[in-house]
């Protein structure tokens, strides 16, 4: 721990301009806090050398007066995220020692504005989970802790490494995956900013695929202008995706700060949920009269589909899952299991290879696929999902810049808390979620308080279609009206 | 259809007659240098896995991207076979495991096909016309080639095939025998070789067909089909259509039923044997690729490509009877293969067409057949082929000689008129020089040439030894009236 590492990424990026401070020495603090945390087990694999190799080159750039936009800028980079001779699992057994010859385009377009690989971060399995406990890996432990205990506790999933690592000072920021909320929830559970941009921003080339129609990449990290900073440099069209975009990346940055007067601010009244925590409650009313102080209008909407959002994405997602993971087989790469013949040697591979929660969306996806269950199941999902996309279409049709929601129903729970005997508690975390991802829209988590045990709770802030900036400019008022989060103190450093 | 049933294409069977109904899927590899989702080389021949993307491997965070080229393809196969252009269609995933598919699915089109409804018509070789229904065309991945018999107890896999694109063209229940269901893929070979949408190479697997055979008694229902996967010849779909008529027909006269499953064609003996039943097919768990947007382009789109389309043989074989007044038994022949037609038409340019047909129809094609050659390859080019219909047309060499001039000109090439010159070819029609010789001949067969005058048919006996005497140069018809003439006929 040291000031290196409490730096935001924008501070860190003036000062490397400034010469303040060198990229080889900011990414040394990173790689000791790094070396130092490793009971949190937020990275899965360190890349100390490529980490200095990548620092010397950009302070060579920034010495000659050639710097990147994000020149010497550490950070972690989700186990999802193929990257180059480094090797990227998934944080499935399945995966072991799987190097890839090739580096995803959200990574390939960071290092390319001269980014800084500290290593690979911790997930869900798949990025299958709500706290980071499906890890072939292991958990992930959050910086933060109740006040008054030292049960460990999630940091969310299944970005929960990036959002350990971001919120622990490990890292400036992270490259994160949100298929249902895996981004804007583990940012919410730790105090930090997490977005999903609009469904075609990044282009999904090179990134393990969870559910193809829902996967957006996304950053988290320690403010709203930092998150904006990444998603500038990871987004814009790629023509290896063809479901990428082609649309000009804005300068996302320049959102930040704007003034949001006279913008209309919608609050769904569907997402008043039964047995809603009155600390919740009372976050949501914050931040409606903090939108509201800063001259937005406040108007009630309504999102009537709601309510079937989760259950339809629970066939949805499972069902391209179980598609998209049958590639591993044992057959090219990863593990393989030996069995008698081809069909003993798939089951045995993939029984072994994949975790629990793994194998129960792929066989959750095969049902609702399966002949005679199609038609019940998954194409009344996708009904569902047009008329959940169409209620958002009616809203902003409106008039409605943003809608503002709570990120999660709760606080982070402890590790080993949640789920054991019955699924459907885990998946109830991204029941604010899942409706973005949905209807592809744009969404933002931001920290707007502390819950009665001294965790962090987050805000999410939806907007329209591939209008992040509103999201940046909107998210940057409850940030300085919140003030920034104080983090927590490191207890997980050794001595 | 049921009027169709003629009792010539019926099959008698112990009990009555049956009609066989079949209707076939074709996969026809789409001519295109990159595969349907990946830039990898479609080239035969390469080395195992030569020719494999990161994307035809299956590598985790790969992503389909689909090749125009194959789109076009697809459409301009559309447009000549008549059918419907979808200008949307949705590529579908087809989930099953096996180790030549590494995504664990095919990508296909399963409910909105890039092509629907079209027709083939089919003229058959004892006359009439057979009109074929094409239900659908869709565009899909092929699969890699699993390998058996390189190690005792591993299957080794080559991906070179893996993702290239075919074609699927499904025919309507409309076939009613093999001869018709050879007729028909020979017909749909040649309508895509000529638009180059495939090539129809069936020895490469260029060009197979899966066939669903049905019997029933004429005028009811459609009977229970069995469908015989990958027949990868012409020949074997005829003799399969007819070892499985002949089976289903057995079973049903035996007192049994027809049991809905996938069935094999083995060459070697001539048979179909069970491959799966349907209780133990695949339930394939189709839905539309999230990976891939629907596939969507406008009229204007598919109208430059029919601009562009070249004349089909249909078209061709019109022309070729209206303007060169073919038969069409010689016109079908002809339009069957592009450059058989390309060539007689350079042939026949100014000449006279019914003897270019049969030059190229019988000598040259025979020529071509007997040392297993293509057109494309025959020694012989349309410009001396034409030459030597031209020594005829002028007279200046006869039939006969005309026949031992291609074969000069098939095994040492060079310009026929020269050859017919240097070699003293030439076909001798001055009537001094002919009957000088055959005064000789009835000179010197004075014997023969009286019992001539009791029995005329004897005139061919002296015609031939004019001819041995001329070296086959005399002009027959001059030797046969001299003849008539010294020998008082």
């Amino acid at each position: 721990m040291s000031d290196l590492t409490s730096l935001t990424l924008a501070e860190a990026r003036d000062r490397l301009r400034a010469k303040d401070v060198s990229a080889t020495e900011l990414t040394d603090a990173h790689l000791a806090a790094i070396a130092q945390a490793r009971s949190l087990n937020a990275f899965v694999l360190e890349t100390p050398d490529e980490a200095r190799a990548m620092a010397k080159a950009a302070d060579a750039r920034i010495a000659a007066g050639a710097a990147l936009p994000l020149d010497g800028i550490p950070l972690g980079i989700k186990d999802l995220f193929a990257t180059r001779g480094v090797r990227t699992t998934a944080c499935s057994h399945i995966l072991d020692n799987f190097v890839p010859t090739y580096e995803s385009t959200v990574t390939a377009q960071l290092w390319r504005d001269g980014a800084v690989m500290l290593g690979k971060l911790n997930n869900d399995e798949f990025a299958m989970g709500s706290s980071n406990e499906t890890s072939y890996f292991g958990p992930v432990a959050s910086p933060w802790r109740r006040e008054g205990s030292n049960a460990p506790l999630v940091p969310g999933g299944s970005s929960g490494g990036s959002a350990s690592a971001v919120a622990a000072r490990l890292c400036l920021g992270a490259t994160a995956t949100d298929t249902g909320g895996s981004i804007r929830q583990p940012a919410a559970f730790t105090g930090t900013v997490g977005i999903k941009p609009t469904y075609g921003r990044c282009s999904r080339w090179g990134t393990v695929a969870f559910a193809s129609s829902l996967d957006q990449a996304g950053p988290i990290a320690r403010t709203v202008r930092d998150t904006a900073i990444l998603l500038r440099s990871m987004s814009g069209h790629d023509p290896k995706d063809t479901t990428s975009a082609d649309l000009p990346v804005p300068d996302f940055e320049a959102a930040v700060g704007k003034s949001v007067k006279g913008m209309r601010i919608g609050i769904p009244k569907e997402y008043r949920i039964d047995g809603m925590a009155d600390e919740i409650e009372g976050l949501w009313a914050q931040g409606r009269a903090w939108l509201e102080a800063a001259g937005a209008e406040i108007v009630e909407v309504s999102l009537p589909h709601t309510k079937y959002a989760l259950p339809a994405y629970y066939i949805v997602a499972p069902a391209e899952a179980s598609s998209n993971l049958a590639r591993y087989d044992g057959v090219r790469y990863g593990l393989r299991v030996p069995g008698g013949d081809i069909t003993a040697m798939y089951e045995k591979t993939r029984a072994e290879g994949f975790g629990k929660e793994v194998r129960r969306r792929i066989m959750i996806g095969a049902y609702v696929l399966s002949a005679g269950y199609y038609d019940a199941y998954y194409l009344r999902a996708q009904k569902v999902r047009t008329l959940i996309k169409r209620d958002f279409e009616t809203c902003f049709d409106a008039g409605v810049d943003a809608i503002l929601t709570p990120a999660t129903p709760s606080a982070a729970f402890g590790i080993g808390e949640k789920g054991g005997d019955d699924p459907v508690e885990m998946y109830l975390n991204d029941i604010f979620t899942v409706t973005v991802n949905m209807a592809g829209l744009p969404g933002i988590a931001v920290p707007a308080g502390l819950s009665s045990e001294g965790l962090p709770l987050g805000l999410q802030l939806i907007g329209r279609p591939f209008d992040e900036e509103t999201l940046f400019s909107l998210g940057e008022v409850i940030e300085q009206a919140a003030g920034r989060m104080k983090l927590p103190e490191p207890w997980w450093a050794d001595e | 259809m049921d009027a169709r049933a003629t009792p010539a294409k019926l099959i008698k069977g112990a009990t009555g007659d049956w009609e066989v109904v079949v209707g076939l899927e074709v996969h026809a590899q789409v001519t295109s240098k990159a595969k349907l989702f990946s830039g990898a080389s479609t080239a035969f021949g390469a080395a195992p896995n030569a020719n494999v993307s990161l994307v035809d491997a299956a590598m985790p965070g790969m992503l389909p991207v689909i090749n125009e080229e194959c789109v076009k393809q697809a459409i301009r196969t559309g447009l000549g076979l008549k059918a419907k252009i979808n200008l949307r269609s949705v590529f579908d995933r087809k989930n099953y495991f096996y180790p030549d598919l590494p995504q664990g699915y095919q990508i296909s089109q399963f409910k909105s096909p890039i092509v629907g409804e079209g027709e083939v018509v089919l003229d058959m070789p004892e006359g009439g016309q057979v009109t074929v229904g094409i239900e659908r065309v869709h565009l899909e991945q092929d699969a890699g080639k699993s390998v058996h018999d390189q190690h005792p107890t591993m299957s080794f896999v080559d991906l070179n095939r893996s993702g290239v694109a075919l074609m699927e063209i499904v025919s309507k229940p409309d076939i009613r025998s093999a001869d018709e269901a050879k007729a028909y893929v020979s017909k749909l070979r040649s309508i895509l070789r000529y638009l180059g949408t495939c090539d129809g190479d069936m020895e490469k697997g260029s060009l197979r067909a899966d066939v669903n055979v049905s019997v029933r008694r004429p005028g009811t229902p459609l009977g229970t089909r069995c469908e015989i996967k990958n027949v990868n010849s012409i020949r074997f779909i005829g003799q399969a259509i007819e070892h499985e008529a002949r089976r289903q027909i057995e079973v049903l006269e035996d007192g049994g039923s027809i049991v809905q499953e996938t069935r094999l064609f083995d060459p070697n003996r001539g048979e179909t044997r069970s491959m799966r039943s349907k209780e133990e097919a695949h339930d394939y768990r189709y839905f539309p690729d999230p990976d891939l947007l629907p596939l969507e382009f406008d009229q204007a789109y598919v109208d430059a490509l029919a601009t562009d389309l070249p004349e089909l043989p249909d078209e061709k074989k019109a022309r070729f009877m209206g303007d060169h007044g073919l038969s069409a038994y010689d016109a079908d022949v002809l339009v069957a293969e592009l450059q058989t037609a390309a060539f007689f038409e350079q042939v026949a340019q100014g000449r006279d067409a019914k003897a270019a047909a049969n030059w190229v129809i019988n000598d040259l094609t025979g020529r071509l057949n007997k040392e297993g050659r293509q057109i494309e390859e025959s020694p012989v080019s349309p410009a001396q082929l034409g030459a030597i219909l031209d020594l005829i047309g002028e007279g200046a060499i006869s039939g006969k000689i005309a026949k031992d001039l291609f074969e000069i000109v098939w095994t040492e090439g060079g310009d026929p008129r020269a050859i017919v010159e240097s070699r003293g070819m030439a076909q001798v029609s001055d009537l001094g020089t002919i009957e000088a010789i055959v005064d000789g001949i009835v000179a010197a067969n004075a014997d023969k040439a009286e019992q001539a005058k009791e029995k005329p048919a004897m005139i061919g006996w002296f015609v031939g030894q004019v001819m041995k005497a001329s070296g086959g140069k005399a002009n027959p018809q001059a030797v046969n009236d001299l003849l008539k003439r010294k020998l008082g006929l």
